[in-house]
């Protein structure tokens, strides 16, 4: 389906919480969302949580013929697909400038900064070489798809371990996964791309856009670094003009990023290198945590009340003074009161009822409605001098009987909600008009 | 087509033992048929570009307030040194022309079309390294020769960064020794980045160091453009008026 349009008051809340330096879920300009890594219990497979957008990849590696001018690397292969449950607005058919967009960004990231050794990859120069092939899917988008899927790119590589390969001559041993221990890849560096999103035409910058803050950006600019400080990649899109010193104040930014959410992917991985050693769990199973309630909890933001209440009272004094509601219960029966009249049923004459009132009910009817329309919040005053007043049927419920002890029971022949049975009894005299004047 | 500039040489920063093959020749055009086109000889990058100005484009994407920018760039199979079998619609031509778009929606006055779209195709017919660069400064000539309002010139040029120098312009042979590049798109007067595009690995001390030289080099694409553009309107006029 298509993305639904924001709406102007959102776009404009969003732009002046910015221009006033404040965001939606309370971070500052440069914070980065939480990172959380888990990984499957292949080797090779990750999930990334950036915030709430999520990246599974998974790694995998074959022996293939090398290309014929580069017949000594090995081939890296990457592909970045937008799952449709990653957001509605994502489709089989509709996304492709966005998906080549983000592909081409972490091709040129992940293999033209060479982060990952090929000439490892060859086994026998010419004729055998792994290919490795990094699948990324985007399980959910909440902004800043091109960090989570670096991120989960170079996590997936430094996890994975290959099946380890002997060549004694002209043979080639491959060997099983029981019979030796599967072996690293050699990777260089770990680049990471950092993305900010520039507001008001470059005046304001914000560090991982989230899904609002994308949509009302103008322009995306990614720094793809290592911590050594090298930039591998700079890419800036979305049509908007910078400056040369705000390129460089962001690299800086990036600089400090990247080393934060180095230190984090270090973490993880010799984690879970601890507990796959000791003989725990590990998986996807046991990164969710059981017995844990599940909650929706936003963190308290605090906001500025001190002018809350001369700005309430500037409002009542300029609103008008609400409308006059005489409220009068009527008790039918020891129980059973009644206080106003609801309003009119706005869905029209569902079903006729009264076979006989049909003729002469419609032009009362119209008059009525009329009447009602003008004081919605008089009706019950009106009771005696309107003529009728509508009432709801509804055409599943059963015929009501009441028996009301000081009235003659009479079957009722409208249906009527359980609520409203006793407007039946300020039906009847509508009832006796109507055939009085049939009669005559 | 005519060709006729005079050549100038672009200052490559590293004027080492064996000089760099650095010239910049833009040729003017005078276009032959009424669809406006422009031809652009780099240092052995040739492209052409044609811009088709169609003011009832789709009508399912036309936007109401502006310009619809559309971009297509494809290679010929014979500009590479090896034939290349898909010359467009892999991920590589359609990133470039994203690219390419991203750019000129920049850089035109959109507003002044509502409702129109604005298609330019750029087909590389020899690539020697600074094809985006060639695409782009030839983009500029034919969308200015169609008349459209742009905000400025848009100059691009590439730039590397080798053995502690930054080089501008680089050509083939330096790009695929895999070092860095950088690819700029500049509009010269408010001295704003269009397009800032690098791979490779650059260690953040020289970014401005390279920047400063893709800079600089934009902007002397930027003065021959000029110089061609005048003198072409000033023979156009020649021909046209009395």
């Amino acid at each position: 389906m298509k993305e639904t349009p924001m709406s102007n008051c959102e776009r404009r809340f969003l732009l002046r919480a910015i221009e006033e330096k404040k965001r939606l879920d309370g971070r500052q300009t440069y914070d980065y969302r939480n990172i959380k890594i888990s990984f499957g219990t292949d080797y090779g497979c990750c999930i990334v949580e950036l915030g709430k957008t999520r990246v599974l990849g998974q790694v995998s590696c074959e022996l293939v013929s090398p290309k014929l001018n580069r017949a000594t690397e090995g081939i890296l292969f990457f592909n970045l697909e937008l799952s449709q449950m990653a957001a509605p607005a994502f489709e089989p058919g509709r996304q492709s400038d966005l998906l080549v967009k983000l592909n081409r960004l972490l091709e040129r990231c992940l293999r033209n900064s060479k982060c990952i050794d090929t000439e490892s990859l060859c086994v026998v120069a010419g004729e055998k070489v792994w290919q490795i092939r990094v699948d990324l899917h985007l399980l959910n988008h909440d902004g800043n798809i091109i960090d989570a899927a670096s991120i989960a790119a170079i996590v997936a590589l430094c996890h994975f371990r290959r099946p380890d390969v002997s060549v004694q001559g002209d043979e080639v041993t491959l060997y099983t996964l029981e019979e030796r221990d599967p072996v690293p890849l050699s990777i260089h560096h770990m680049p990471i791309c950092v993305s900010f999103a520039f507001f008001q035409q470059g005046t304001y910058l914000l560090v991982d856009p989230s899904e609002r803050e994308e949509r009302v950006m103008d322009g995306l600019l990614v720094i793809a670094m290592n911590k050594h400080r090298e930039i591998c990649t700079i890419q800036s899109s979305g049509g908007i003009m910078l400056l040369k010193d705000q390129v460089l104040r962001c690299s800086k930014i990036a600089g400090v990023k990247v080393v934060e959410i180095t230190e984090l992917i270090q973490k993880a991985l010799e984690n879970d290198q601890k507990v796959r050693k000791e003989g725990g769990k590990f998986g996807f199973a046991e990164s969710m945590a059981n017995q844990r309630i599940t909650a929706f909890k936003m963190e308290k933001a605090p906001i500025d009340t001190s002018d809350v209440e001369e700005k309430a009272e500037e409002i009542i004094s300029e609103a008008e003074p609400p409308s006059e509601v005489v409220s009068k219960p009527v008790l039918w029966t020891p129980g059973t009161a009644q206080i106003g009249e609801g309003i009119e049923n706005s869905w029209g004459h569902l079903e006729d009822s009264e076979k006989e009132d049909e003729d002469e009910g419609g032009s009362d009817e119209a008059v009525i409605l009329d009447g009602v329309k003008m004081d919605p919040g008089v009706e019950v005053s009106n009771i005696g001098s309107q003529d009728a007043p509508i009432v709801l049927s509804d055409s599943e419920e059963e015929e009501m009987i009441i028996l009301e002890p000081d009235k003659n029971p009479k079957k009722i022949r409208t249906q009527t909600v359980s609520a409203a049975q006793v407007r039946a009894a300020s039906k009847k005299p509508v009832k006796r008009r109507r055939k009085k004047r049939a009669a005559n | 087509m005519v060709e006729g500039a005079a050549p100038t040489a672009k200052p490559g920063i590293n004027d080492t033992a064996t000089p760099r093959p650095a010239c910049l020749q833009p040729s003017s055009h005078k276009p032959i048929s009424k669809r406006p086109q422009a031809y652009l000889r780099a240092p052995h990058s040739h492209s052409s570009s044609r811009t088709g100005n169609e003011i009832r484009g789709s009508r399912a994407r036309a936007l109401p307030d502006r310009a619809l920018v559309n971009c297509q760039y494809s290679s010929a199979t014979f500009s590479t040194g090896e034939r290349k079998r898909r010359p467009h619609g892999d991920r590589k031509s359609c990133e470039m022309g994203l690219q390419l778009r991203q750019t000129f929606e920049a850089a035109i006055l959109t507003q002044l079309h509502p409702r129109s779209q604005i298609d330019i195709y750029v087909q590389v017919l020899q690539a020697d390294g600074g094809t985006y660069a060639a695409c782009v400064n030839a983009a500029t000539l034919a969308v200015l020769d169609a008349g459209i309002p742009m905000r400025d010139f848009v100059c691009a040029c590439s730039a590397g960064f080798v053995d502690g120098t930054a080089l501008a312009d680089l050509s083939h042979v330096e790009e695929a020794a895999g070092g860095p590049q950088l690819a700029l798109a500049l509009l010269p007067a408010s001295g704003q980045i269009a397009l800032l595009e690098m791979d490779a690995r650059l260690h953040e001390d020289h970014l401005e160091q390279v920047l400063e030289a893709a800079a600089r080099a934009s902007r002397d694409v930027h003065t021959v453009l000029d110089r061609v553009v005048r003198q072409h309107v000033q023979e156009a006029s020649v021909l046209l008026g009395d």
